[in-house]
């Protein structure tokens, strides 16, 4: 089962490494980990998207994290409502004859052309995970040369889940240490 | 503290800031990047002491000994490159063991890390699968809090080793020096809440309703000095403990209620009574493979409750039924004095008959032409008054120590349980003496471990620390021997090891050595030892052949336990023992 992680990790250097060596070394599988400035300066966040079958070892991920001294925090939102976002760039050989079905499909994704070389066009989109693995299925028929994906970020719905100062607002349901997290991650 | 800031150098604030966290005896070994803290440490002579090793290795398991001795942060400190990665096995032992200790290393000046310069090293990324935290101090102006939270790091929660990488040049740079006293600002190291009350209410109810419940204390009892609040627990319901290897010491061995380690070498009727049991109660450890063997068969009836203030170790290899993530011994109080009083006289009577069936093929009182281990050990036992210091090292004699030594006091074992890291034990106990004055200390090591850190006699005999330092010689890597012997068709593919004559070699380092092979003579060879002041050395020699047991083989179940043979094994104990059991 595929499990999202929410990280608020001190924006220090070797952070990074820190978390890579961390997944590597308990043998966790990573599908993709994204990170950037967060709203608060000094904190970024990252979207760890992590593979593993295990309930346990799933758990054992989570706390494994919160467990570095710079991971401010971590939300394991992998069941909660989110709003998710992947971003693609895709570049295709495309003869003049193929502009034309190129542009419907791609509207039809609500993506759009953002260049065009002489024989090339690169695509971008932006959008849940499946709808871009759809995408690039329907982009198939034409020749697909380069291909980015940024991997997935998330953000949780409904009310605002703070930063303030370095510190996050801590909400006992939200992110912080508690046995019950310890006791009922199933 | 109102301190008026002055003007210092990175290299003096190393040595200032060591001295306002306590720090007595650092243990190092000097080198081109780490020259100006050294240079500095001249004006320092008289506020700390400095022990030169002889291989960084050794400094690390120093610094380790003596936290482990005396529940402080230990400090050791190396040079950059070659100095720096001499260090990666002490910081892997403690950090697997628990132990709060701070290294600092010196490294390249910051214009050129990334070059490949002379002696560079990335520390850092090298170290940080075996650290707690660590540290690359860029700027002088953080040098004294990056220290201050290092030492905080080190000694918190789960306390754990920590490195403070320190290039040249910030030594050398000068700032204003003023040691911050704001309470330490890491929002990312959650130490554990409060347990609430509804936790509590359920640990007692779960306590009160088995009829079978054990004790399981481990490294955390010590760690968390909830010796007494164990024993407590114990008693007001009538509990037995069984102990981990790390665990001994936090609960008296000589006490009814104490059973003896668990595991892979622990004694059979505590293993068979974890298999049995309906309740384990495991304080402070971590369910280590070496406890468990199979964890498809462990202790499959019982319930289970999990104190642990490191919540990654909760659920990991044991699946448990009440997690507490909180400090051991705050708990430990809030449950006791609501348990019902228990006697509980069927378990412990069921426990005390499966302990008398093992009595009886007691190694101890076998007869053999040849000195075995467990009775070298257990004469140290006898000549110490079971008070010493012990540490030992890692193989057969590791095991033996464990079952025949027994220990009352906390902090008197001091041993590398889970990286099991041969050499270990003579610099710790070098480490652990500039904390222990009052017990005697003893190593117990084997030849071949010895021979791991044997340099680090010379810096015994230099600081004259008072370590007695028992070899048990069979002339073999003598555990990796017995899992040939018993796994791989007596194959002994390299474990036969020679050594040197050890009391030539002890008096070569101007330091006194005896050699004993019976078992009459230990005693008397022991009390020359304990009249002398300063370092010595006794080289027991012992049956070449012996082996530890009982044994759960890796990974096999735990009640699946290889018994010593029956009659003796060597054949000429078989008629005493027939005797005897009659
Ligand atoms: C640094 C290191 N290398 C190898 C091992 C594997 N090992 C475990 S026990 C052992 C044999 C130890 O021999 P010795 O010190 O003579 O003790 P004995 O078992 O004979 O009592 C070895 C080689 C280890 N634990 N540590
Ligand atoms: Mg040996």
């Amino acid at each position: 089962m595929k499990q999202t992680l929410i990280t608020l990790v001190e924006d220090k250097p070797g952070v990074l490494n820190r978390i890579a060596s961390l997944f590597r070394r308990r043998n966790f599988n990573i599908e993709s980990l994204v990170v950037g400035h967060s709203e608060t300066p000094g904190v970024s966040r990252m979207t760890i998207v992590a593979d593993e079958k295990d309930a346990h070892k799933r758990g054992n991920i989570y706390f494994n994290l919160l467990k570095l001294v710079n991971v401010v925090a971590v939300k394991d939102v992998s069941n909660l409502p989110c709003v998710s976002r992947e971003c693609l760039l895709v570049k295709v050989t495309i003869g003049p004859d193929e502009l034309n079905s190129l542009n419907t499909i791609t509207k039809q994704f609500g993506a759009r052309i953002v260049d065009m070389g002489a024989e090339t066009a690169i695509v971008e989109a932006v959008d849940e995970e499946e709808t871009i693995n759809e995408f690039v299925e329907a982009l198939e028929p034409f020749n697909i040369t380069e291909l980015t994906r940024t991997g997935k970020i998330v953000m949780r719905c409904g009310k605002t889940h703070r930063v303030s100062g370095t510190r996050i607002n801590t909400q006992p349901d939200d992110i912080m240490w508690s046995p019950e997290q310890v006791s009922s991650y199933h | 503290m109102d301190e008026k800031p002055k003007k210092l150098t990175g290299a003096e604030i190393v040595w200032e800031c060591l001295i306002r966290e306590g720090v007595e005896v650092v243990f190092g070994y000097p080198g081109g990047a780490i020259l100006p803290t050294y240079d500095a440490f001249n004006k320092y002579r008289d506020k700390v002491h400095h022990v030169l090793v002889r291989h960084e290795q050794g400094a690390t398991h120093m610094a380790d000994g003596f936290a482990r001795a005396s529940g402080k942060v230990g400090v050791a400190m190396a040079t950059s490159g070659p100095g720096a990665t001499n260090m990666i096995t002490g910081l892997a032992t403690a950090m697997m063991d628990s132990s709060p200790i701070v290294c600092i290393t010196g490294q390249v000046p910051t214009a050129v890390i990334g070059s490949d310069a002379f002696q560079e090293t990335d520390i850092i990324g090298a170290t940080i699968p075996v650290t707690k935290h660590s540290y690359l101090v860029m700027k002088v102006a953080e040098l004294a809090s990056t220290i201050r939270e290092a030492f905080f790091v080190a000694r918190t929660g789960r306390p754990g080793p920590v490195l403070i990488d320190l290039p040249k040049d910030v030594q050398n740079a000068v700032t204003e020096f003023k040691y911050p006293d704001a309470p330490i600002d890491l929002p990312g190291y959650h130490l554990p809440k409060e347990t609430s009350d509804e936790y509590i209410g359920q640990f007692v109810q779960m306590v009160d309703d088995a009829e079978k419940p054990l004790i399981f204390a481990g490294h955390g009892v010590l760690l968390s000095n909830a010796c007494k609040e164990v024993m407590n627990l114990a008693q007001k319901s009538s509990i037995p403990i069984a102990t981990t290897l790390l665990g001994i010491g936090g609960v008296p061995d000589s006490h009814p209620l104490v059973l003896g380690m668990m595991g892979m070498h622990g004694e059979a009727w505590v293993n068979k009574a974890i298999q049995d049991a309906d309740l384990l109660i495991a304080c402070g450890m971590r369910f280590d493979d070496r406890v468990t063997g199979n964890l498809k068969t462990y202790s499959p009836n019982s319930k289970k409750i999990h104190i642990e203030i490191d919540a990654s170790e909760i659920n990991k290899n044991v699946q448990v039924d009440l997690a507490v993530h909180a400090d051991l011994a705050t708990v430990l109080r809030q449950v006791t004095p609501r348990l019902e009083n228990r006697e509980r006289k069927e378990w412990r009577k069921t426990i005390s008959g499966w302990r008398q069936e093992s009595k009886v093929r007691d190694v101890q009182s076998f007869e053999s032409d040849s000195l075995l281990g467990a009775q070298a050990i257990r004469r140290i036992w006898e000549g110490t008054n079971g008070k010493a210091l012990i540490i030992s090292d890692v193989g057969q004699h590791q095991m033996l120590e464990a079952q025949y030594y027994e220990h009352d006091d906390p902090r008197t074992l001091i041993t590398s349980g889970g990286l099991g890291t041969m050499g270990f034990s003579l610099p710790a106990a070098i480490g652990a003496s500039f904390h222990e004055k009052q017990r005697e200390i003893w190593v117990v090591v084997g030849d071949g471990g010895i021979q791991m850190t044997i340099m680090e006699l010379a810096t015994a005999v230099q600081e004259n620390v008072n370590i007695n330092i028992a070899i048990i010689n069979n002339g073999y890597l003598g555990m990796v021997r017995q899992w040939q012997q018993m796994f791989y068709d007596a194959r002994y593919a390299e474990t036969p090891i020679s050594s040197p004559d050890y009391v030539k070699l002890a008096e070569a380092y101007g330091m006194s050595g005896h050699r004993v092979d019976k078992l009459d003579e230990i005693i008397p060879t022991m009390k020359k030892a304990q009249k002398q002041e300063g370092p010595t050395l006794i080289e027991f020699v012992v049956e070449q052949n012996d082996m530890v047991y009982p044994m759960v083989p890796a990974g096999a179940d735990l009640h699946d336990m290889i018994t010593r043979p029956d009659p003796s094994f060597m054949g000429n104990g078989e008629k005493k023992e027939k005797e005897r059991i009659k």
